[in-house]
């Protein structure tokens, strides 16, 4: 895949809370299809299609073992596309950083004006 | 005060949600109040903010110029007020003078206050995903990118 239409594919992997959920499971070790729909209250089904997704987008992988097939993360892939977004992050932060601040003062304003 | 969040929950969407402790009419002031947000909303380190005008009614324009302190370059924004709901919600387009991406984008401000602290949800609605992502991949640092890279230039010109 291009790499800007595998970008794609990744940040629209990325906007569902469910597989943003799925994913932070796998972070912490390998997962069956069961153990995964566990948690999530769904259907078997319904969170396959969501493992299709992120399947797609190369954000995680298939073992080999016949009868589990347990899904993991790919790493890599997760760190690429995070990587433009964590930056954006930064930046506003570094913003809202400076806000915190600027509340406080203001909040101190405000209470003295009351007393 | 809690993480900030950014998350792309459409094709053509940025979402940013944080928490701030203090009550929204503060919040709402610091960004509709010019010498407020020109106490937060800067740019990169060794960026100011000269110009901050605000005319806060449906209809009204805003324009922000930040620069950038040790060569002058400058980067402007602007756009003009939907909606306000003051101290909940304003809803406004947004345009870069040197847009790098195709079209405006239209933000939404809402803020939600509980047991004192205020949730801040921004959205960013741009015209395109191309758009969205070109914002996603280059962001506001690509002005500070381009001086470096005419720095660059100017040094290899006169080795």
């Amino acid at each position: 895949m291009h790499a800007t239409h595998r970008l794609d594919a990744t940040f629209a992997a990325l906007a569902d809370p469910t597989r943003r959920a799925i994913l932070a499971r796998l972070a912490s070790g390998q997962a069956s299809v069961t153990e995964l729909a566990h948690p999530f209250a769904m259907s078997q089904p319904a969170i396959s299609k969501h493992l299709k997704v992120l399947e797609r987008a190369g954000l995680i992988s298939r073992g080999r073992e016949a009868q589990r097939r347990p899904r993991r993360l790919e790493a890599k892939r997760l760190a690429e596309a995070t990587k433009w977004l964590d930056r954006y992050r930064r930046f506003w932060e570094g913003r809202y950083r400076r806000l915190d601040a600027l509340l406080e003062q203001l909040k101190t304003k405000e209470n003295k004006w009351e007393c | 005060m809690g993480m900030l969040k950014v998350t792309t929950p459409s094709d053509r969407e940025i979402v940013m949600t944080r928490v701030f402790d203090a009550p929204r009419n503060l919040v709402f002031d610091a960004h509709t109040k010019p010498d407020l947000v020109k106490r937060w909303l800067l740019g990169p380190p060794g960026w100011s903010m000269p110009v901050c005008e605000i005319d806060l009614r449906v209809g009204g324009k805003f324009r922000y110029v930040w620069r950038r302190d040790n060569d002058g370059t400058q980067m402007g924004m602007g756009g003009v007020y939907r909606e306000i709901e003051a101290p909940e919600r304003i809803v406004n387009t947004e345009k870069f003078d040197e847009a790098w991406y195709p079209g405006e984008a239209v933000d939404t401000l809402l803020l939600v206050e509980r047991a004192g602290r205020t949730t801040l949800t921004q959205t960013v609605l741009y015209e395109s995903r191309a758009a969205r992502d070109a914002v996603l991949k280059s962001g506001m640092e690509k002005g500070v990118a381009a001086s470096y890279d005419r720095l660059a230039e100017l040094l290899a010109s006169t080795t």
